[in-house]
């Protein structure tokens, strides 16, 4: 009976693909959208991704994120190397800067100052070139993407010249980083250099970055760091996902990419339902047959509820490989476009969605078809 | 004036309805469809069930069929009481002992004539691939081996309606069920379909249940039973040299 169900099912190709597509559509816009949503989102702690070699980030009490941020005095690096538990800190400069393209346009980009000594707060990934460069003046490490903005349509190089808030900059080192909310061009230097891009005076420190001893977790370090400093003292995952809360919790982002998804799902179950409803309808005269001569009602859900898989397992496969070709392909070459993916988790969630909106879809159908008269096989 | 007015052998009886009284709708609305009808079919003979449109032949044939439940009255095919049957032992029953022809022949277009024949060995649990094999011998001696392979809108009428009897016929059945085989087909198409089915159907063992108003094809009948207002008027024995 299975094998009639599925004859039964690809019969009619322009129901068929209806109800693929149906599925393919909610599937693709789910894991399309919240993939988008989550890569998005994600870009509120991406400085804090990047320095994976602290697990602490001192500042002021103020800050909520890591784009409005409140100097701190540079007295405070002391107080906080002096925290017991505090195994070391480093200051972490954090400004917007204008850059100026090889074409000549200004684009806005993020200029992170990292420890003068110790380098750290560059990213660990380096696409091209010696970190260890950036004690050379003028030096800066651009961000992948960012050289890619700024130099478009030319092969990554070293030794490249820009102007950064109208001052020469030299290209030393090309580094892979976490993609930032405000921009794709990520600049970084020594701190020292980094306060001279900007030229604001004294007290120009953005953040601490520590690391606690091994034997002391860095919330408890964090919590100490907070008392005796009167800073705001976060462990890295409590400052990201803080940044990324503020994000969720102060921009229409997680309302405009919810209002789609939801649509995604109502249109999914309505094309698909509606589908499955038609086509049991217009088949119920052969299942009325099919009852008629002696199936009973169980193999009669069993065919539907196979074909009812069948269409949700297609669809769910089209519409993630369409998701997946989307994040594959829609960003390649598109420095704006980068950190964007499908999470395994998301193309999980969107395949129970699938299978919750296949499900209420042969629901409806199975009703009509359960209380079908087989007497109507006599009606002309 | 009920009573079947033929008395037959017990033993040689298949169907046997008693008392049938079946009613639709409640209250003001109730209209009673069948009116008591004692009715006897005997095996090995095709009977005919004809009468006015809305006299309560489908009816009948629904309720003989176990399709419809009787408000009252008993049914009884092949010693067992249909009326007392209810869910899975119904249906298992019909797949069993019956087979059906239909007036719009209702193949599954998705599927092909041989297919289709093999629908009923199908709902009993073969395989759709020994179910063919079965219903192509059928298909070969109602003269539609050629069309095998063809799908149902590839087909004529009359063509349909012979897959429609291979389907009927391909799990021998005590009793087949034809409602107006012949109102879909043209004249000489459907006497072609009669003389197939007589031919094919008949056996000492199997009772042929034709309801139809098409007065053309009554010289195929063993039995004719006349119904009137949801009554059986006359029920005839026709004998033939």
């Amino acid at each position: 009976m299975f094998v009639i169900a599925l004859k039964m099912l690809f019969y009619d190709r322009a129901k068929y693909l209806g109800l693929v597509l149906g599925v393919a559509f909610s599937t693709l816009l789910i894991n399309q959208q919240v993939g988008i949503f989550l890569g998005l989102i994600a870009r509120a702690g991406a400085i804090v991704s990047d320095v994976p070699e602290a697990n602490i980030w001192v500042m002021d009490r103020g800050v909520k994120n890591l784009d409005t941020i409140f100097p701190l005095r540079d007295t405070e690096l002391g107080r906080v190397r002096g925290v017991p538990g505090v195994e070391w800190a480093v200051p972490l400069f954090k400004a917007n800067a204008t850059v100026r393209t090889a074409k000549g346009d200004l684009e806005s980009s993020i200029l992170i100052g990292v420890d003068d000594s110790s380098l750290i707060g560059v990213p660990p990934r380096v696409v091209m070139g010696d970190i260890e460069d950036l004690r050379h003046p003028d030096a800066v490490a651009v961000s992948q993407d960012g050289f890619t903005k700024v130099w478009r349509n030319e092969p990554l190089a070293l030794n490249k010249t820009v102007e950064l808030n109208d001052r020469r900059a030299i290209v030393v080192a090309i580094v892979k980083d976490s993609p930032k909310f405000t921009s794709a061009i990520t600049f970084f230097t020594r701190y020292s250099h980094a306060l001279q891009y900007t030229n604001n005076g004294r007290n120009q420190m953005s953040f601490v970055v520590a690391r606690s001893v091994p034997d002391r977790t860095p919330e408890d370090v964090a919590e100490t760091i907070k008392e005796r400093t009167g800073l705001q003292a976060l462990s890295s995952e409590e400052f990201r996902n803080k940044a990324i809360q503020y994000v969720i919790d102060n921009t229409g982002i997680p309302v405009s990419f919810g209002t789609v998804v939801g649509l995604g799902v109502i249109v999914g179950v309505c094309v698909a339902g509606l589908m499955f409803n038609l086509f049991v309808l217009e088949n119920l005269k052969q299942f009325a047959v099919l009852k008629a001569i002696g199936t009973k009602n169980s193999r009669l859900i069993g065919m539907v509820f196979l074909q009812a898989m069948v269409v949700g397992f297609v669809g769910y496969s089209v519409g993630l490989f369409g998701a997946a070709c989307f994040f594959e392909f829609a960003g390649k070459n598109n420095p704006n476009f980068t950190g964007f993916y499908l999470p395994f988790r998301v193309a999980i969630a969107s395949g129970a969605v699938a299978a919750i909106i296949i499900l209420i879809a042969a629901l409806i159908a199975l009703r009509r078809l359960l209380f079908v008269d087989p007497a109507i096989v006599f009606r002309g | 004036m009920n009573t079947n007015p033929v008395q037959f052998d017990p033993a040689r009886v298949s169907i046997s309805c008693r008392g049938i009284v079946k009613e639709f709708g409640e209250g003001q609305a109730k209209v009673t469809v069948l009116h008591g009808v004692d009715i006897d079919f005997p095996k090995g003979a095709t009977s005919f069930l004809v009468g006015p449109s809305g006299c309560g032949k489908t009816t009948l044939i629904s309720v003989i069929a176990g399709l419809l439940t009787a408000t009252s009255g008993r049914v009884s095919i092949l010693g067992e009481e249909l009326t007392t049957m209810r869910g899975a032992k119904l249906v298992e029953f019909r797949a069993k002992h019956l087979g059906f022809i239909f007036q719009q022949f209702n193949l599954i277009p998705a599927l092909t004539a041989a297919e289709n024949a093999a629908v009923s060995l199908v709902v009993r649990g073969w395989t759709l691939a020994s179910a063919k094999r079965e219903s192509n011998r059928l298909l070969d001696r109602l003269g539609m081996g050629a069309n095998r392979n063809k799908y149902p809108n590839q087909l004529s009428g009359g063509q349909q309606q012979r897959i429609a009897i291979a389907r009927s016929l391909v799990h021998d059945p005590d009793i087949v069920i034809c409602d107006e085989p012949t109102a879909s087909l043209d004249a000489e198409t459907g006497r072609d379909v009669m003389v197939l089915l007589k031919e094919v159907a008949s056996s000492s063992e199997r009772s042929v249940i034709v309801v139809t108003h098409d007065n053309r094809i009554f010289s195929f009948a063993d039995c004719i039973a006349t119904m009137s207002d949801g009554k059986i008027e006359r029920f005839e024995v026709l004998t033939r040299n």
